[in-house]
């Protein structure tokens, strides 16, 4: 019988903060400028220069860590990172070795068996580095290529690295994770967490056991995915592969590896022989963070609602499903949108539907955003509550929505002058559904004759004949009671 | 012919100047002439800054006449250490690597010098990168003690001590990492002080050892250093080390007197194989300022004899970080290769002389893999262990006296074979940058070969006032800083 793996995942999350100038000096972080355009003395790392922390990076670290459930370090350090690339001006990176802002959090995950929660090592401050262009050559790579290009302007943008504990079992585990991490980061507002322009990358460190066994296998890095698509897949793959090798009877061995978008492969970047010894020590030209319980409060006060507490909060004070919850506070402007909307209708679940049906098909069909639309949430609002009153029916409802989505018009308006009320009035029912049965005598004796199913074309011909204005819930009732009489 | 006002302090000329007996522009052309006149024998200088510096004199004249804005160091000429980065004006380390290295901006204290309407004539010379004792592993010349111009001036600021010796400057501008400014400024027979750590700011000093390093003052008299350092001291935006408290009105706080002093002898400083001429000197200064009722008694530092190991173990650690920069990819010396690997390797190996490659190899190992707490943690806790027995001492007295080097000058060459002899120099001196304290070195007697010998002060942490006022007491009862070098071989 083959042997049954676990996998075993920790990841690493580097997130650009949003602050407008660098860690250590005052040069913009804007994206996509013209490289060398936002570089100093102090980020291009000349003789001479000192680094000076911004305190708005700390503030957003100390944000992170908090919104991960950290212990905030009240004495940290920046510790120097010493290694050779021509990215990195000063030949060491400002980062933060055994005294980080954050340490011993955790992350609560929410996954289709439940919440699972998920250990965060530590979320430290560094800086990050500058990019390179190879041209030339083959393989796009320093080594092999004709000359390089660098553009410092990302040199020095403040990172946060969040670093998950080996909690995480699968591909599907690590997805979560890292898009609920993105949902903190959105929340808490200190990054726009844009995976194409880079402020958010990701490396995953897996490794595999025989299943019921405690002794973690042999790892592999994979370095540098920018999309969480790619990070699943990578994972996915590499377990496979590392699953293969043992299989085989041979042995993974401990490297870096990078996922191959092309040929869909993770492949050896550089083995743990030539790994660097980055020879950490702390960075004398700066001085200890320090930080006090007041400080750190005054942060903890200014943090909004989290998505697992609004989750939570959702669905027992809208009596929302779990799914439905995840899917309005997967987006924080969207949940608020939910929830002042909630505040003008009867059935907040009907405009749950409304907004996570119709209404998200039309955005996306559209390409529009919260922002573009025409309507507001009182006008949505109004729509549930047409419906559910029964004054419209739902195939009214999606005429009426639709119309409110073009131009914006007030639902209620729309039905009147439509003359689209629905037909709830007993009496008015009674007189058509009597209509119906003497001119089909046919169907109702089938009916009678045990033949329950021709009911529906009975409720066809009444609502065709109130031109679908006629509650198809009472049009039911009343023709069963009247066959059944 | 030397014009003999270049003889003068920095607070005589000043008064010159300002009673405009001779304009900064004269007073300029003069030190310039003189400077390039026995530039050959002296060799002080990396680069001599002349158009500059009559240009700043100018300008310094038309302050002087508007009398707005007149510090006591407008339109004096200085100079400048060349690990001070002076924008426009190349900024070379002493070593080949940053031979073509123009900053484009100015170290924090070159720029307070600028606004006090200082002048500079030049980049001194030194030992590359400020590693050395003796200047001599500088890439581009021998700077020569003017006492002697067979024996080296010390290091690693050996040329901005040997300019103002010399009087090609009447003051200037050197770094001390382990001694770099007191163990010059006793060879040559001038004032030279460390200030405390954060005291002055490090902006725009090519670091060497960051925790280490201090900018500070070469001067002709303790009067004259207390007025630069009152100018380049005080806390800088651009350099979160540098404490924010206020700078006392040194020329005020220095001639206050000894009296009721309490200065206190280290024996751990007197060991037994010591020169006995520095020796001499230096109980004798201590004799002197006690007869001008200053109290003195005996401390203990024991674990100072451990402070060179702990030096050479956090110095060389740092720098290997600090140098790892000069790599060949933005600036300075390239040397090009097959590959970005071999350019690196190439352009060190080009761009560094021996004794900075040396350094860089102690650093990398100590800081490596599985030796880093048997080297530099072990070294954090012996700094720990100085420190705390500073701090003991400075419950008692308000001033340490010791020597400030082993021995008078050297002659060149008689060290350099042995990196563990030139190390010892600092023997007496790395103790005070590992614990940030404030050190002063005064001239305080002179060998029977006519080389000056020197007293060092260390102070309380930013407690430089004390300092000055102990040196100054001393050099008005002597004649030691009055003498002037013959620029002869002997
Ligand atoms: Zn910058």
């Amino acid at each position: 019988m083959p042997t049954e793996y676990e996998p075993v995942i920790g990841l690493e999350v580097h997130c650009e903060l949003k602050t407008a100038t660098k860690l250590f000096c005052g040069c913009r972080t804007t994206f996509g400028n013209e490289a060398n355009t936002q570089v100093c003395p102090v980020c291009l790392g000349l003789p001479g220069t000192l680094p000076v922390l911004n305190e708005k990076a700390v503030e957003y670290a100390v944000k992170i860590g908090l919104a991960l459930n950290c212990t905030i370090a009240q004495y940290a350090k920046m510790d120097r990172k010493n290694y050779y690339y021509p990215d990195l001006p000063k030949a060491y990176q400002i980062s933060q070795y055994d005294k980080p802002l954050n340490y011993g959090g955790y992350l609560e995950v929410p996954l289709k068996e439940g919440i699972k929660r998920i250990g965060v090592t530590r979320a430290h401050l560094e800086e990050d580095a500058g990019k390179l262009v190879h041209a030339g050559g083959k393989a796009g790579r320093l080594d092999s290529s004709d000359y390089s290009l660098a553009d410092y302007n990302r040199g020095g943008i403040p990172l946060v690295e969040i670093v998950s504990e080996p909690d995480i079992r699968s591909a599907d585990e690590a997805y979560a994770y890292l898009t609920e991490l993105k949902n903190i980061l959105l929340y808490i507002d200190v990054s726009d967490c844009n995976m194409e322009e880079g402020s958010l990358r990701c490396d995953a460190n897996v490794s595999i056991r025989p299943k019921g066994t405690e002794k973690f296998g042999t790892r592999t890095e994979i370095k540098n995915m920018n999309s969480f698509k790619f990070a699943k897949q990578a994972i996915e793959y590499e377990i496979k592969r590392q699953a293969a090798l043992l299989d085989k009877g041979e042995r993974v061995v401990q490297e870096s590896r990078l996922w191959d978008v092309t040929e869909n492969k993770t492949k050896t970047m550089r083995s743990k022989e030539e790994a660097h010894d980055y020879r950490y020590f702390p960075e004398p030209d700066l001085v200890p963070i320090i930080l006090s319980g007041d400080y750190v409060r005054k942060i903890k006060d200014q943090l909004p609602e989290l998505p697992g507490a609004k989750r939570a909060r959702f669905a027992s004070k809208y009596g929302l499903t779990a799914y439905d919850a995840g899917v309005l506070t997967a987006d924080q402007e969207l949940a608020h949108w939910f929830e002042e909307g909630a505040k003008h209708t009867k059935s907040p679940k009907g405009l749950a539907n409304w907004i996570m049906g119709d209404m998200a098909a039309k955005m996306k069909e559209q390409e529009k955003e919260l922002k573009d639309l025409e309507f507001d949430q009182k006008k949505l609002g109004e729509l549930v509550d047409l419906m559910e009153a029964g004054t419209i029916n739902s195939k009214q409802a999606k005429e009426v929505f639709a119309e409110m989505f073009d131009a914006g018009v007030s639902p209620a308006e729309v039905v009147k002058s439509r003359g689209l009320a629905q037909v709830s009035d007993p009496k008015a029912i009674e007189g058509a559904v009597d209509k119906v049965l003497s001119e089909n005598p046919n169907v109702v004796a089938d009916y009678k004759g045990g033949k329950q199913g021709v009911i529906g074309f009975l409720v066809g011909k009444v609502m065709q004949a109130s031109r679908g204005k006629a509650n198809p819930k009472l049009v039911n009732e009343i023709l069963k009671k009247k066959l059944d009489a | 012919m030397k014009n003999e006002v270049l003889s003068k302090t920095i607070h005589e000329v000043s008064a010159d100047l300002k009673a405009k007996k001779v304009s900064s522009v004269e007073l300029t052309k003069a030190a310039l002439d003189h400077l390039e006149e026995i530039e050959p024998k002296v060799q002080s200088f990396i680069t001599i800054t002349r158009d500059e510096a009559l240009k700043r004199a100018a300008e310094a004249d038309q302050r002087l006449a508007s009398g707005k804005d007149v510090t006591p160091l407008t339109g004096v000429p200085l100079a400048i250490k060349d690990l001070l980065c002076t924008k426009g004006i190349r900024t070379t380390c002493a070593s080949r690597m940053l031979e073509t290295f123009v900053p484009p901006y100015n170290a924090t204290v070159v720029e307070k010098l600028y606004e006090a309407g200082a002048v500079s004539v030049g980049k001194t010379n030194m030992d590359e990168f400020a590693m050395g004792s003796s200047t001599e592993s500088s890439f581009y010349k021998k700077t020569r003690n003017p006492w002697n111009l067979n024996c080296v001036p010390g290091g690693s600021s050996g040329g901005s001590a040997a300019c103002v010796s010399s009087d090609q400057a009447f003051g200037s501008l050197g770094s001390d990492t382990g001694g770099s400014i007191r163990q010059p400024a006793a060879l040559c027979g001038i004032v030279g002080l460390k200030p405390t750590y954060g005291r002055v700011s490090r902006y725009g000093l090519i670091a060497f050892a960051s925790s280490l390093d201090q900018v500070g003052p070469f001067a002709k008299d303790v009067e004259d250093c207390g007025l630069l350092l009152g100018a380049i001291a005080g806390q800088d935006p651009k350099d979160s080390t540098s404490a924010d408290l206020p700078v006392p009105d040194y020329a005020a706080e220095m001639k206050k007197g000894v009296k009721g002093l309490r200065v206190g002898i280290p024996k751990e400083f007197f060991p037994a194989g010591l020169n006995q001429e520095v020796a001499d000197a230096v109980k004798k200064a201590i004799v002197e300022l006690e007869k001008q009722g200053a109290k003195v008694e005996e401390v203990s530092l024991p674990a100072s004899p451990y402070g060179l190991a702990a030096y050479y173990v956090l110095a060389p650690s740092e720098a290997s970080s600090n140098l790892a920069r000069y790599d060949g990819v933005r600036y300075g010396l390239r040397v090009p290769g097959e590959n970005i690997v071999e350019m690196y390797s190439k352009t060190r190996a080009a761009g560094f002389g021996p004794e900075v490659k040396r350094r860089i190899m102690l650093g990398t190992y100590a800081l490596s893999s599985g030796y880093y707490d048997a080297y530099y943690l072990k070294a954090l806790k012996v700094r720990r262990l100085i420190k705390q027995d500073y701090d003991k001492a400075f419950g008692k007295v308000d001033v340490i006296a010791t020597p400030t080097a082993p021995n008078p000058a050297f002659r060149f060459g008689e060290k350099t074979g042995d990196p563990l002899s030139m190390y010892l120099e600092d023997v007496f001196t790395v103790s005070i940058n590992i614990t940030g304290l404030p050190g002063l070195s005064v001239p305080c007697g002179m060998s029977e070969s006519g080389l000056p010998i020197g007293l060092q002060l260390i102070g309380k942490a930013f407690d430089e006032a004390t300092l000055l006022r102990t040196a100054y007491a001393y050099e008005q009862a002597t004649e030691w800083h009055k003498q002037k070098p013959a620029l002869k071989e002997s």
